[in-house]
């Protein structure tokens, strides 16, 4: 009976600690002292709970418990500092109840929280645990986990995350409209960030990490809900929703990663595709512009329409690369919009493209170009320098399947 | 993972009246939170079994069978999807939901929520060398902490 209330009350939390430390970092203007408070009403919930059974409105319960810590922890400090008696007069004000506040509020407080767990003076590592722990109501030890981190190591993150937001006063805030666009786009890197730990890591390794693509999607939905007006908010949330829809066909029974157009299509979890080209929809619908989230969403959408890897529209992928480099150039998307080019107009004119990366410095260690270069030579019927390629990006990756893969196709070209 | 939240169909929602204003109200803003929490998947309301119809399998023979169909307790009036954590979590979700029993005719109401299945779930999937390498991997998490 004791650990059925445990995982009852952990499964409380999980709902309503985003929410409770929104509002009472509003309340304390701090959001590390707002962790601190929604944990220490969390403790007393473990304790009381399991005799005194979950109460029927267990975010008022927790919020009215925080908020007794919180007028204990500021007279005591009250000597020290006179904001502290400022803010004993806001917590004891009647009006500050759980129940009464208005819808609004609660949205604004939760987007308070996300773009102060962003923000961008915290280091990446920093937000991504701070974005997890408040966001997700994740413990440390969950989040080392699922990064195959030490605790201790998820720990420090997230106490200099806080502290670096302490000391250079960052006010808990939804920012103005000037900053608006750079800041989202700190929260949206966070979001994408965890997906990605979570999406690429599922190519052989770990189980546990869909849950981390779990939990980014989550992120996104409710970023979504908060701030439908954004179309790169939904265009991040289509993006996650379609790659997301793939996870099941991504990985072989060996764990061994299976490439987009080798993958069971039937094995695509249509549901996520659906949600995903009605957020495209809404992020297109916004406005003409698309920006690079939009993009991309744009291109996954492509290959999720897509019935068979033959019905493809590689013209129109290849047109969004197009525009996608124009957004967001980088030797990355290049590459990639070079193999588009050459599935939608011949390897040659894919070849022209990579030929023009073959000086990218960032590139020059990078196993795909001379595989992608590799894979278009040997199509327009130059072997001896396909092979050459193959060899070369062979020698450049990391992952023993890749190589092997890479290898035979060295073979083969001898042959 | 996935839930299923199942509602089971009652005398009122095979004749197909709609509930109070106030109910409706409710529930809009009961899925306006599961939203927000960036829970719901999918949720919908079925529409009377008279409007419905069933495929009957006998040995290689279909037939179909219109509805409206008597065993109401059994039939289905609407579901939600949920993507949660835990089995707990969906039971807390649900548990706020704004239904209320009993019924005007005295029946009670009762809300289902079955796990959907997930790969993992199918055991074999997982390959001698991928069962091995997961568990190499946790082992070294552990040692790391």
């Amino acid at each position: 009976m004791a650990t059925d209330t445990h995982s009852a009350v952990e499964a409380v939390w999980r709902i309503e600690s985003p929410r409770l430390v929104a509002r009472l970092a509003r309340l304390v203007r701090e959001v590390g002292l707002a962790e601190e408070l929604a944990q220490d009403a969390m403790v007393a919930a473990l304790e009381q709970w399991p005799r005194s059974g979950i109460p029927d409105n267990p975010g008022a319960w927790l919020m009215a418990v925080a908020k007794h810590r919180a007028i204990d922890h500021i007279r005591r400090e009250e000597r020290r500092d006179k904001k502290y008696a400022e803010l004993q007069r806001t917590l004891a004000a009647p009006e500050v109840s759980f129940d009464a506040a208005p819808e609004e509020d609660f949205g604004d407080d939760m987007l308070r929280l996300i773009f102060t767990a962003c923000h961008p003076v915290v280091p990446t590592n920093g937000r991504v645990a701070l974005t997890l722990r408040l966001l997700g109501g994740l413990s440390t030890e969950e989040i080392a986990r699922a990064f195959l981190v030490p605790e201790p190591t998820i720990a420090q993150r997230i106490v200099r995350a806080k502290r670096t937001l302490a000391d250079a006063k960052i006010p808990f805030e939804v920012p103005e409209r000037s900053q608006l666009a750079e800041r989202l786009s700190s929260v949206l890197e966070v979001i994408y960030l965890i997906f990605n730990e979570g999406y690429s890591a599922t190519s052989g390794k770990d189980w546990v990490r869909p849950g981390l693509c779990e939990d980014a999607l989550r992120f996104g939905r409710i970023l979504a809900a908060l701030a439908p007006d954004e179309p790169e908010v939904h265009g991040l949330g289509a993006l996650m929703e379609i790659q997301a829809s793939r996870l099941r066909a991504r990985v072989g029974a060996s764990g061994e990663p299976i490439l987009l157009l080798d993958q069971d299509r039937a094995r695509w979890d249509h549901l996520l595709i659906q949600r995903g080209l009605a957020a495209l929809q809404r992020a297109e619908d916004l406005g003409s512009f698309r920006g690079p989230y939009t993009l991309q969403a744009a291109i996954a959408a492509c290959h999720a329409r897509a019935g068979t890897p033959g019905e493809t529209d590689w013209q129109q992928i290849s047109s969004l690369y197009d525009e996608l480099s124009a957004v967001s150039p980088s030797p990355v998307v290049e590459l990639n919009r070079a193999v588009a080019r050459a599935m939608a107009f011949g390897p040659e004119a894919g070849l022209e493209l990579v030929d023009a990366l073959l000086s990218e410095p960032s590139l020059a260690n990078y196993h795909l170009l001379p595989s992608v270069r590799g894979d278009l030579l040997a199509k327009v019927g130059r072997n001896q320098e396909a092979r050459d390629e193959f060899e070369r990006a062979a020698s450049l990756t990391q992952n023993d399947r890749e190589k092997e893969l890479l290898l035979s196709r060295v073979r083969q070209l001898s042959a | 993972m996935r839930c299923m939240v199942i509602v089971k169909g009652n005398q009122y929602s095979e004749e197909g009246t709609l509930p109070s204003q106030e109910i409706l109200e409710k529930m809009g803003k009961y899925n306006e939170e599961l939203v927000k929490a960036g829970v719901m998947l999918a949720g919908e309301g079925l529409q009377p079994s008279s409007k419905g119809a069933r495929v009957r399998f006998n040995q290689g023979k279909t037939t179909v069978i219109d509805g409206p169909f008597s065993e109401t307790k059994e039939l289905i009036a609407g579901f939600w999807l949920l993507q949660v954590k835990t089995m707990e979590e969906a039971i807390e979700w649900v548990k706020r939901a704004p239904f209320d029993g009993p019924l005007p005719d005295g029946q009670e109401v009762e809300i289902e929520i079955r796990q959907v299945f997930e790969t993992e779930d199918f055991g074999d999937l997982l390959s001698p060398e991928l069962k091995e390498q997961e568990a190499r991997i946790r082992e070294q998490a552990e040692r790391n902490r």
